[in-house]
This record gives structure tokens, sequence and C-alpha cells, in this order.
């Protein structure tokens, strides 16, 4: 097993070869960020230039355009390259207005705010 | 530094990583850090149908902040060395 040596304490996975590449960014509140990496440091902080939120629920999917963003690190799940060459989505998606987006995702909401509530006035029966 | 240099081994090796918000990932091991971040090169999302968005991305650099599990191949592993590097690091430690 070959050892660190003093040099490889400064080596890092570098961004590096992703700048100026059209990327999405997953967040750890589930959000998915689209846009151009122009800047990064050691705590994988980054810059989009062009950023949309590509909000999917269920068949549906909207980006919602936001500009320039810096995202903090800690909040950064991956960090993916997409490969131009392939559909950014499957075929059977379909692009909605904003609008409907958002109304897509309060019923979404909502049917797990019922669930979770119908859930607890089950407790009493004690089935588990 | 004891898994830096233990995931370095394993460079060019397919791995799994699963993730705390239960993403699993395929691909290849192109790079890590002292921070064990990776960076996996021709990787696909264990269950695609789930995460659609995900569908086109090949190269991705992982934060290690939010990996729960690395899954290496059964043959990746020289569990000898490892105990000794292991034995090693807590008598220096």
């Amino acid at each position: 097993m070959s050892w660190a040596g003093p040099e490889d304490i400064f080596l890092s996975t570098s961004l590096a070869s992703y700048l100026d590449k059209k990327l999405l960014v997953l967040l750890r509140d589930g959000r998915k960020l689209l846009g151009i990496l122009r800047s990064f440091d050691q705590f994988a902080n980054a810059v989009l230039e062009g950023a949309c939120e590509r909000v999917i629920v269920g068949d549906l999917y909207c980006d919602i355009p936001l500009g320039l963003y810096v995202i903090r690190g800690e909040n950064v799940v991956l960090i993916g390259e997409l490969d131009l060459e392939r559909e950014e989505l499957p075929p059977h998606m379909i692009c909605v207005s904003a609008a409907e987006i958002r109304r897509a995702q309060k019923a979404e909401r909502d049917a797990t705010d019922l669930k979770g509530s119908m859930r607890k006035r089950m407790e009493f029966l004690d089935l588990d | 530094m004891l898994f830096f240099s233990y995931f370095k081994e394993l460079v060019g090796k397919e791995v799994t990583v699963e993730l705390k918000n239960d993403i699993a990932i395929r691909g290849i091991l192109h790079s890590v850090d002292q921070y064990l971040n990776i960076k996996l090169e021709n990787s696909r999302v264990v269950d695609q149908d789930k995460y659609p968005h995900l569908l086109s991305v090949r190269n991705c650099f992982i934060r290690g902040s939010v990996v729960r599990y690395v899954q290496l191949p059964p043959d990746g592993v020289d569990i000898d060395i490892l105990h000794d590097a292991t034995r090693r690091e807590a008598r220096g430690g």
C-alpha cells in the first residue's frame, strides 16, 4: 500500500475539470440545480452561471430560471457532468409551466401530509 | 490518512457509493482526496427509474460528507495489508 507522502496532504479531487461545463448539482434538501460551473473552492462551494432549478413531480418537470448562484458547499450532495450526447430526462416526461409544477408540488405535499396524519390517527390501533 | 491511502489503491476499480439520501451510484473510482470526496467515472444510478434527473450523468463528484457506504468488489480488499496498516496507525496515533 502506498503511503500518503507530505505532498499528498494537498491532493484534491479537483472540480477544475468541471469548469465551464453544464452541471447538475444535487442539494441536501433534494433540489436539483443545473448551470455552468464558473468557480469552486476546497469546501465545494460553487458558482453556477445561468442556474435553473429542475423541479420534478411524477412525470412532470419544469426548469425555473434562477440566474447567477453561489452554493455553499455543505449543502452539496453530488455534482454531475451532463453527457450532452444523451437525453437529460426520460422521453416520457412532460415539460410544464412553473405555475403548473407548483400546483403539482402542492398536491404531492398535501397527499404526503394526509398520509402522515392518517397514519397518526391509526396509531391507536396498535397494528404493529 | 489511512482510508485516503486505502481509496487511492482502489482507483480504477468499480465501486458502488451509497449516499445518506439513499441514492446508490455505481461507477469506476477516478479519484479521491483527503476529505474522502469521490469522483466516479462511467457512473450510473442503481435505481434509474426513481431518479430520472440523473439519467445522463456519467461522471460525478460526490462530497465526502454525504457518503454513507462505499461498496467494494470482494477482490478489491487485501484484508491482511489492511489489518497491518490499521494496527500501525493505531500504534502511532
